[in-house]
């Protein structure tokens, strides 16, 4: 039992960050505009706040602590992800090579930084994790999902599906929403209802940004104690998630799940009687994600709903 | 009509697309260089000038030895480059060199430790072929993905290379491992490449006891400069290249003409894989003082590089070259950089921020073009 709660904790540790990063993906890819960089702008987002805790960790501690960071997370993502709006947006660029661009530039500056304001320049940043919820009142002490959902756990977690929700609301219920799939569609056809089709876009980067950067502390605090300039990849696992989930929030949800447990296996297989007395080496369990993300990729891109507009840069001369 | 003069043919070749993806180009580097400077001066305004001078000395530094790793390094970056090059010709994005990279690093070293029974040309010749081989094999998985499932190669890709990269890393440690060192082990020296006559350019004489400082190039330097040139024939004068071009415009009208086009993406994503999986070779054969591949889980920054190198070289063969040693060579001053209080990052903030702004090019072009539209305009009758 004690395994089960503990694959079950940290399957939420992998899966909240892979979900919002997704959801962001999805907001981005909705409004027309790809946006690759969401690896890199996890590791500004998870830089900053990382270094702020470190840094206030002797002021602050506990939920306010994490809260702070959760909101300077969000809003370094929304600033980096201005450079990929402009360039994709205004600059017509194309947004694989701008979005690489900023895949480069995240940790060589996250090391850059570290590696200049630190005493002996050391790159990795340190903190300590005061923000475990040991057991939620009442709601811990339910048999069986208390154990798998409500103790060890981070506010993190239910801010994540928190999001989900407002994500559902906001895609499909409301006008934004509505104009912002316009735009992904065919914004020719937004822009002739008169929609600010540059606006929208610009909107549905900034939200993956905010979103990116969130994900990048939420990846970072339960399953490490230090920042080494790196999100191992989540972002791209993230994308995958967002094209299995067929850029649909709540299929993103169950996507985010599965690779969340795939990441699990990969880090807990030690933990796990039977994974850990075959004596596979640790490298192959690393692999099982991406392996797994490239199989489900073969069976679920013939029938791709990817938003007809995404990628393409709009130019409202052209027909 | 009046005779053809100077100046009209300085006219020509500035009007000419040659000349103005070209400027796009040098416009993209001089933007990064400045942002580079920005960052050097905001982090430690005393040391800027100087720091900044380091990064354009580049190899320079260290005399001829110097010049010597930076083509050196620039090898390996060649290959890359014309295997992002090639694909981006073809209508393919190949973020997945890394991965390329090093699946043909890994069995260079392997077939260069471990085939012992070959004799000397044929160990390292083997060993190429072998790196070649899989390379192309680790990109066939994406391109099959893309020509029968409908799998984007940017995201396939990137999946490779990090499967690639653990895979390389687990092979490693089961077979050429140094346990010590945390690398693999020295290759053969059968299996190292030949010098090619540039131990006697490139070596520093060290100063006292007059021993001589060897740099570590090697005819890999070459092989690269060759194969580029032949990647040139083949894509600007044979039916093979044209075929694989085509598809990269237009898949519909490809096969209206009779193109097996999903036969195109496989090939034309081997031969991107083949190409990175060759820079890995050429960049390990290089005997006991050359580099040794370390297991550590970060994808191999030569497979990345090669995007700038294939942006700033247009994809052009024989641009790609040049950018590659451009690349290498501010590399290179940028691990000169650790003599000040500076971190060699600073380069790769450059390079990004060179990809960045030739993702600009499009409009840079533009303006150029209108600039000089409105000048024809000014000189009316030209």
């Amino acid at each position: 039992m004690d395994i089960l709660f503990l694959v079950a904790q940290q399957t939420m540790y992998f899966s909240i960050p892979l979900l919002i990063v997704a959801l962001g993906g999805v907001f981005t890819e909705r409004g027309g505009v790809t946006n690759i960089a969401l690896e890199g702008m996890m590791i500004m987002g998870a830089f900053t706040s990382i270094l702020f805790i470190n840094k206030m960790g002797g002021v602050m501690s506990g939920q306010l602590l994490l809260l702070v960071a959760i909101l300077i997370a969000v809003l370094t993502g929304i600033l980096f992800s201005l450079f990929h709006a402009y360039a994709s947006i205004n600059m017509k660029a194309d947004q694989i090579i701008s979005g690489t661009a900023l895949n480069m530039f995240a940790p060589a500056f996250a090391i850059y930084v570290a590696r200049m304001i630190q005493a002996n320049g050391v790159q990795q940043i340190t903190f300590a994790n005061t923000f475990r919820i040991t057991k939620v009142p009442v709601l811990g002490d339910i048999p069986v999902i208390g154990g798998m959902f409500f103790r060890n756990a981070y506010i993190t977690t239910y801010l994540g599906l928190l999001i989900l929700i407002a994500s559902v609301i906001v895609i499909y219920k409301t006008r934004f929403g509505l104009r912002l799939r316009a735009c992904g569609e065919h914004p020719h056809a937004a822009d002739s209802v008169g929609i600010n089709v540059y606006k929208m876009r610009y909107i549905g980067v900034m939200i993956s940004g905010a979103l990116a950067g969130l994900g990048g502390l939420v990846f970072v605090v339960p399953t490490s104690t230090q920042f080494n300039a790196t999100v191992s990849g989540y972002g791209f696992l993230a994308l995958a998630v967002m094209i299995f989930g067929q850029w649909k929030p709540k299929r993103v949800l169950f996507a985010a799940f599965f690779f969340g447990l795939m990441k699990t296996i990969a880090s807990a297989y030690s933990v796990i009687p039977i994974l850990s007395t075959m004596g596979i080496p640790s490298d192959v369990f690393k692999m099982v994600p991406f392996i797994a993300t490239l199989i489900v990729l073969a069976f679920t891109s013939k029938a791709s709903q990817a938003p007809r507009a995404a990628g393409q840069p709009y130019d409202k001369g052209s027909r | 009509m009046k005779p053809y003069t100077i100046k009209d043919r300085a006219n020509t070749l500035l009007r000419s697309t040659a000349f103005s993806h070209g400027s796009a180009s040098v416009i993209a580097i001089l933007s990064g260089l400045l942002f580079g400077f920005i960052i050097l001066l905001i982090s430690n305004p005393s040391q800027a000038f100087d720091g900044f001078i380091i990064i354009m000395k580049g190899g320079f530094s260290t005399g001829a030895k110097g010049i010597g790793q930076v083509l050196y390094f620039a090898t390996p970056l060649i290959l890359t480059g014309l295997s992002v090059g090639f694909a981006f010709k073809t209508g393919l994005f190949n973020i997945g060199a890394a991965g390329q990279f090093v699946m043909g690093s890994f069995t260079a070293i392997f077939i260069g430790v471990r085939w012992t029974f070959l004799p000397a040309p044929w160990h390292w010749i083997v060993a190429l072929i072998g790196a070649a081989a899989v390379g192309g094999l680790w990109a066939l998985i994406p391109g099959l993905l893309k020509a029968f499932f409908n799998v984007h190669e940017v995201i396939s890709t990137i999946m490779m290379n990090y499967i690639g990269m653990y895979l390389a890393n687990l092979l490693v440690k089961l077979t050429v491992y140094d346990s010590l060192k945390n690398l693999s082990m020295n290759t053969a020296e059968t299996a190292t490449l030949p010098k090619g006559g540039l131990d006697n350019i490139f070596y520093n004489i060290r100063g006292g006891s007059g021993t001589i400082d060897l740099s570590t190039v090697n005819s890999g330097i070459y092989i690269a400069i060759g194969i580029a040139i032949l990647m040139y024939i083949v894509l600007n004068k044979t039916t093979f290249g044209y075929e694989l071009k085509a598809c990269g415009f237009n898949q519909n009208a490809s096969r209206y003409a009779g193109i097996n086009e999903k036969r195109s993406v496989v090939l034309s994503m081997v031969i991107a894989g083949a190409l990175a999986g060759l820079g890995g070779g050429l960049l390990y054969l290089s005997g006991a003082n050359g580099r040794h591949l370390k297991v550590i889980d970060v994808l191999a920054m030569e497979g990345f590089n090669g995007i700038p190198v294939a942006l700033l070289g247009l994809s052009n063969p024989i641009g790609i070259i040049f950018s590659a040693i451009f690349i290498s060579y501010i590399t290179q001053g940028g691990n000169y950089l650790q003599s000040m209080d500076f971190v060699t990052e600073v380069i790769d903030i450059i390079i990004a921020c060179i990809i960045y702004f030739s993702a600009f090019a499009l409009i840079i072009r533009g303006i150029i073009a209108k600039i000089l539209k409105s000048r024809k305009s000014e000189e009316g009758d030209l």
